[in-house]
This record gives structure tokens, C-alpha cells and sequence, in this order.
């Protein structure tokens, strides 16, 4: 073979690789800026202030039932609609559901939640789910096969905000009543839209956390998934925000693309660079166990951490005795969606913007969130231990 | 036939540059001022140094393996589903990924030969067919979990006089090194590179070539198969850990000096070439560039090293531009 012709094989098998691996995730303006000091553009000061308002606020649950709705069934400062227009008493109803996708542990612990929430509700008879494998034109299509097969009421889980936006718009226009979470869309037209309170209050409570625990001048090591992302990019630009008001050192920000093999050489070629590192914060929890383990392998002292709900990092977390907290996305939220649809069907009010309650995984209460009979990637704040089938579908 | 040198053609200049490299180490960062920091530099690259071997079997014998990456991915995600934290699976797990790594290299090297597809297509085929497959299977989340005694290969480490706690990883890295030098110094080994060079003369000359090319595959799917094992032990669980590491070997094989298309090129050059391309990813990371450069300075590497190959010591004659008339204006 001629080693000519090698070379241009090699750059088409990059052009090639390149499409095949393609992430998810929409593509960023890429080039993000490395330094603590920059302002991101997504960082919005106003919706920083409101997230970290709605961690402290009190909630209220449903029809008024304060003391005892389960935190999926609250509400932060709900704006309550009428829904009459939508109600169709009797039950025997068709629930919809367009999900972006089932790729990651987090995706697959909301998505088993959901299913097992249906089940609850007998009035649901038919339950119809198609998965965009996180591709925007398929969930588009998705949303309008849907829209043909009589759903009485359509849950979507957005693939990407804007793409997305006008197939929901669409959607609406056919009547049936439309309930987004998760990501949202750029249109007042879902009936509501679900979330727990955002990135920002995730960012920010992780870096408080290390503001508190990490003494002034301390060396704080940042690890984000990938840029561009906007759930991904408000985490950081909280965090940001907090670390550049305080005494703490940020003395890198790197991407991991979730890979624990990169996470763990990144930890340990900090550790040698820097002598000490004082404390680790980390955008998602995936790969916080190979980040404990660099210190462990490096023989250093594990410093104080920032992870997230996975049963993994918990269980290193208490049997390594760290000083750890685990703010959470909870996967709880993907219960509210089926409760939402039939309070609409039903002509009950909803909240236009439903905003969960955001808790996070702190010492005092990390026992009660360790699971040692689930699987290392199951998310602890699933609200899933009471439900019927428990734990075998989660397994 | 002239003799051979003792260093194989194209492996001085890259023992130059990890030499350079290791000295930069020695200065940028204070934990290599001692074998420590070399140690865990060496416990890093181990899984990417055995996948270059493999790699340079397969390139030196004219073809290319775009499939590792995958392979590593997938068998990394079946380890932990199929060992799901009991030690007592450690030992069939290990010997079934083993015997998968072979399976694999079979394909790719049976549809090579036999169909006479080149093999850029079928591992590329075979890179997407493994990737799909995790994918199904796993739905992108893994499952299970690795057990202690199958981490300690990659993650682990022995208690040597001198030196320390040498790590299991580099023993491996050792023992799979010793070994290919071993290879491709025998009779078999010396063919195998004289396909690459030119196959009709090994035909003519009673080489069983189609037979060759596939112990390549074979060998290349079997290391990729001990990377694997050596990765998970090192970091745990991913759907991500194998995402680029056909480039990353290509690329280190190819600043081994290691000639595209085959017939020249020695397995130390790849191994030690492997070995720089992590040394150089440290040292950057040590003097504070970023992360995101990283495959930006392999695709640097992979176009400057193929360029020299081809052109060698003459390349800068090539470049050198005509000398530029005397502008009056």
C-alpha cells in the first residue's frame, strides 16, 4: 500500500470518527474561556438570584396539603393556571411521552421512576413512549407521529431548547394538553413546564460548600463534562461566581468528557503540579469516584469534595470518611410529569412553571441516601423506595 | 541482505524526543524529581503503550486497526455487567474478555484477508458495529460493577526494593514489550514486516501471508483486550473509556517512526512513541495548557511524523522555499 494513500485514509477515518462520536449534547460556541475571572455568557444574575432564592423558600405542596406532599408533589412559588379547558373526567386515559433519550444512568433511574409511577394510576390504560435517542429530528417526528395516535395529554422531555421549540408549538396547536420538564422550551404554550430549580443553585451549592471548607487560599481543582451545554455551562458559572468572591484558588478548570480514565490522570497530574489540592469541585457526580481515586492512588489525603447522588460516590463517601456534599438533580422529577397530566385531565390547577424542590446530600443526612443493595450508578434522590415494585425495576 | 542495526530504522529520533520530553517532566513538575513520578507517568501510559504494540503489528504489516478504541469500550462495559462486584468472577471474566479480544481480531483479520476488504473499512465497520452493540446492550449506561481483585491489575501495586511500589500495570506494560521485541526479532516476526514491505515477494518466496496479516489482527485485538483489562483497573466503569484511543495508538505509532502502509519500523520506536505522547500530554498539562489542545497536537504530530517518514531526512529540502528574488520595489 502506498503510504500516500495511507495518509488520506487516516484523515477520512478522523472525518468519519468525528461524525460517529458525536455527542449528544448541543454543540457550544466552543473555546470557553479557562480563566476563573471571566463572566460566562450564561451566566444570567438575576435567575442566579431567583435559584438561589428557591433554595430557602418554602414550598407548597398540592391543593394546599402543606405538611405532607412528598417533594415531588411541591411547588416553589407556584403561579397556579386553570386547566378546565383540558379536564375529561372518567378516566381510561392515554398518556404520551416523547423522552429525548435513555443514555446515561441518569436518564435510565428517571426514566424506570416514571414507568413505575404509571402504574400507580389505574386511570392511566395506555401508556406510549418513544425514545429520540437523543437526536432532535427524531424526537420532532416523534412528537408528531405522537400527535396522530390520541394522547390525551403529551409529556416531553426536550432533546435541546430552541430545535425543539417549535414541534411543542405544534404539538399544542392540535388541542392536547403538552407538559414539559426537564430541559425546557422558548414557548409559554405547554400547560407547565417541570424542573427542580437549576443549574445555578446546583453550582452554587457545591462551591459555598468549598468556600466553607476549603481555608483561605486553598487550591480548589474544577472538573466540568464539556462545554457548551447550558445545564452544564450555569453549574460552572455559579460556581464561578462564588469562587471569585472568595478567598479560595480555582487553580484549573478541565473537561473530562466524563470519562473516568481522563478524570483520574487530569486528578493525579494536578496533585503532582500542584503539590496539594484542597478541594474538588465537579459539575456531575459521574466521575467522582475516579477522582477520590487519584488522591488514594497518589497516597494523599482526600480533600473536600463536591459530588453528586450516585450510590458510587456516597458509599466512597462514607467509607472513606470525607468531607463531602452532593448537590442532586433529582431524578424524583420525572414522577411530577405523570401526577401533572392527570391533575390537567382531571380540571385541577397546576402551577405554569412547576419548580421542584432541589435538595442536596449532606453529611448529617448521606446515611440515609445509602443504598448498598443498588447498583453503583443508581441516582439516591430517585423518591423511588416507596413506590410498589421496589427495588427490582431500578436494578 | 545488509545487517541489521541494533536499533532498528526510525527509533533513534524518537527516543531523542522522549528523552527531551522526560528531562521537561524533571523540570516543569517536582514529583519527577523522583522515580516516583515516573513511575505513575509509566502506570498511565501502560494501557496506551500495549494498544500501540498491537497497533504496530497490524500497521507494520500494511493495514490500519480503527476498532480497538471500541473493543476496549466494549469490553470494559461487558466486565463490569458480567463481574457485578463478586471476586469469585475476576478469573473467567478476565480470560473470556481475553478470548473476546481474539475473537474480534479473527473477524477483522478473516474479512481482511479472505474477502479482500482493506482493512480501513472493516475495523472501521467493526468500530461501529461494537459501538451500536454497547450501545443496545447498555442503553448508554453501564451497569454492574468491577470487583477489587479484577481493579488491582490496572490500579494495584507490589512492594519492589529500590524502587518503591512498582505498579502491576507496568509490569504488564515490561512483560508485553519483552515479549513483541521477542516477536518481531524471530523468524515469523521478521516476515511479518517483510509483507508490509512487499507481499508478492513473501509469496513468491513460500510466506504464508494471508496467515500473517491475521496473527496481526489477532495480536492486535488480544493487547487491545489487556488494555482494556488495565483501563478498567485504572479508572473503573465508562461508556466513554475507549472514545479516540485507535487515534491515540495510531498517533504513537506513528511518532515511533512506524511507516504507514507497513515494512518499516520497529516495536520499540511504537512503544517508546506511545510513551512521549502521554510524557508530552503531562508536560502540557504541567506548564498549564489546556486540556482542549490535546488532540490539536496529535493531529500536529500524526501529519509532521507521516510527513518525515515519507520524506526522511530530505524533507527539509522539500520545504525549504525557492530562494526569494531580491525585491526592489
Amino acid at each position: 500500500m502506498n503510504s500516500r494513500w495511507s495518509v488520506v485514509a487516516l484523515v477520512g477515518a478522523f472525518a468519519v470518527a468525528g461524525c460517529a462520536s458525536d455527542l449528544p449534547a448541543t454543540p457550544g460556541p466552543g473555546g470557553t474561556s479557562e480563566s476563573a475571572k471571566a463572566k460566562s455568557e450564561f451566566f444570567d444574575p438575576a435567575e442566579f438570584e431567583r435559584q438561589l432564592r428557591f433554595r430557602t423558600a418554602k414550598a407548597t405542596g398540592l391543593d394546599s396539603q402543606d405538611g405532607t406532599a412528598k417533594p415531588w408533589e411541591q411547588m416553589l412559588e407556584p403561579q397556579l393556571v386553570d386547566t378546565a379547558k383540558y379536564a375529561k373526567p372518567g378516566g381510561g386515559y392515554h398518556l404520551c411521552f416523547s423522552n429525548a433519550s435513555v443514555d446515561n444512568p441518569w436518564r435510565q433511574v428517571g426514566f424506570k421512576t416514571m414507568k413505575e409511577e404509571v402504574k400507580l394510576h389505574p386511570e392511566i390504560t395506555k401508556f406510549t413512549v418513544l425514545d429520540a435517542e437523543a437526536k432532535d429530528d427524531k424526537q420532532i417526528s416523534d412528537i408528531q407521529s405522537l400527535a396522530s395516535q390520541g394522547c390525551h395529554a403529551l409529556i416531553v422531555s426536550p432533546n435541546t431548547t430552541a430545535t425543539l421549540t417549535p414541534a411543542v408549538e405544534a404539538a399544542c396547536a392540535t388541542g392536547v394538553p403538552v407538559i414539559v420538564f426537564d430541559r425546557g422550551v422558548k414557548t409559554g404554550c405547554p400547560v407547565t413546564f417541570i424542573h427542580p430549580i437549576g443549574g445555578f443553585a446546583f453550582g452554587a451549592d457545591g462551591a459555598e460548600f468549598l468556600k466553607e471548607k476549603v481555608q483561605p487560599g486553598g487550591k480548589v481543582l474544577a472538573l466540568r463534562i464539556l462545554p457548551g451545554v447550558d445545564v452544564l455551562e450555569q453549574r460552572w458559572a455559579a460556581a464561578n461566581e462564588i469562587f471569585s468572591g472568595s478567598q479560595v484558588k480555582v487553580v484549573g478548570v478541565e473537561f473530562t468528557n466524563g470519562d473516568a480514565a481522563k478524570t483520574k490522570s487530569i486528578v493525579n497530574e494536578y496533585i503532582q503540579r500542584e503539590g496539594k489540592i484542597d478541594g474538588v469541585w465537579m459539575d456531575a457526580g459521574a466521575t467522582a469516584v475516579a477522582a477520590v481515586e487519584a488522591f488514594q492512588d497518589a497516597g494523599a489525603a482526600i480533600p473536600p469534595f463536591v459530588g453528586e447522588d450516585q450510590q458510587d460516590f456516597l458509599r466512597m463517601w462514607a467509607d472513606e470518611k470525607m468531607t463531602a456534599v452532593a448537590p442532586t438533580y433529582p431524578t424524583y422529577q420525572w414522577r411530577t410529569p405523570v401526577i401533572a397530566a392527570l391533575r390537567v385531565l382531571g380540571g385541577k390547577q397546576v402551577p405554569k412553571e412547576w419548580v421542584l424542590p432541589q435538595p442536596k446530600v449532606t453529611q448529617d443526612t448521606l446515611k440515609d441516601f445509602i443504598k448498598q443493595d443498588m447498583p453503583p450508578l443508581h441516582y439516591a434522590m430517585c423518591g423511588c423506595e416507596g413506590m410498589p415494585g421496589y427495588p427490582a425495576p431500578w436494578k | 541482505m545488509r545487517a541489521r542495526p541494533r536499533l532498528a530504522d526510525g527509533t533513534g529520533p524518537v527516543l531523542v524526543v522522549l528523552l527531551i520530553l522526560l528531562v521537561g517532566l524533571a523540570f516543569a513538575g517536582p514529583a519527577y524529581a523522583e522515580p516516583g513520578g515516573y513511575l505513575a507517568l509509566l502506570k498511565r501510559a501502560a494501557p496506551l503503550v500495549v494498544l500501540a504494540v498491537g497497533q504496530y503489528f497490524v500497521i507494520v504489516s500494511g493495514g490500519f486497526d480503527l476498532s480497538v478504541g471500541s473493543l476496549v469500550t466494549a469490553e470494559v462495559v461487558v466486565a463490569a455487567r458480567l463481574v457485578n462486584g463478586d471476586d469469585a468472577n475476576t478469573g473467567w471474566v478476565i480470560a473470556l474478555l481475553l478470548g473476546c479480544g481474539i475473537l474480534v481480531g479473527l473477524v477483522n483479520g478473516l474479512i481482511t484477508t479472505k474477502l479482500l476488504v482493506p482493512s480501513f473499512i472493516v475495523t472501521l465497520g467493526m468500530l461501529l458495529v461494537l459501538d451500536g452493540a454497547v450501545f443496545l446492550w447498555s442503553g448508554g449506561a453501564p451497569r454492574g460493577a468491577l470487583s477489587p481483585s479484577f481493579r488491582l491489575i490496572g490500579r494495584g501495586s507490589v512492594d519492589v526494593p529500590v524502587l518503591g511500589q512498582l505498579p502491576w500495570s507496568v509490569i504488564v506494560l515490561l512483560v508485553v514489550v519483552a515479549a513483541a521485541v521477542w516477536f518481531m526479532r524471530s523468524g515469523t516476526g521478521r516476515t511479518l514486516l517483510a509483507v508490509g514491505d512487499n507481499e508478492n515477494v513473501v509469496r513468491l518466496a513460500g510466506g504464508r501471508v494471508d496467515r500473517l496479516r491475521l496473527l496481526a489482527f489477532v495480536l492486535s485485538g488480544l493487547l487491545a483486550s489487556v488494555a482494556a483489562i488495565l483501563l478498567a483497573g485504572f479508572a473503573g466503569v465508562s461508556a466513554q473509556v475507549g472514545e479516540g484511543l485507535e487515534f491515540r495508538a495510531i498517533t504513537a505509532v506513528v511518532l515511533g517512526g512506524v511507516l504507514l502502509g507497513g515494512g518499516r519500523g520497529s516495536v520499540v520506536a511504537a512503544a517508546a512513541g506511545a510513551l512521549s505522547l502521554e510524557a508530552l500530554f503531562s508536560l502540557l498539562n504541567l506548564l498549564g495548557v489546556s486540556g482542549a489542545l490535546e488532540s490539536a497536537v496529535q493531529g500536529v504530530i500524526i501529519i509532521a511524523a507521516v510527513a518525515y517518514a515519507a520524506h526522511g531526512a530530505g524533507l527539509w529540502r522539500v520545504l525549504r522555499p525557492h530562494r526569494p528574488v531580491p525585491d526592489t520595489a
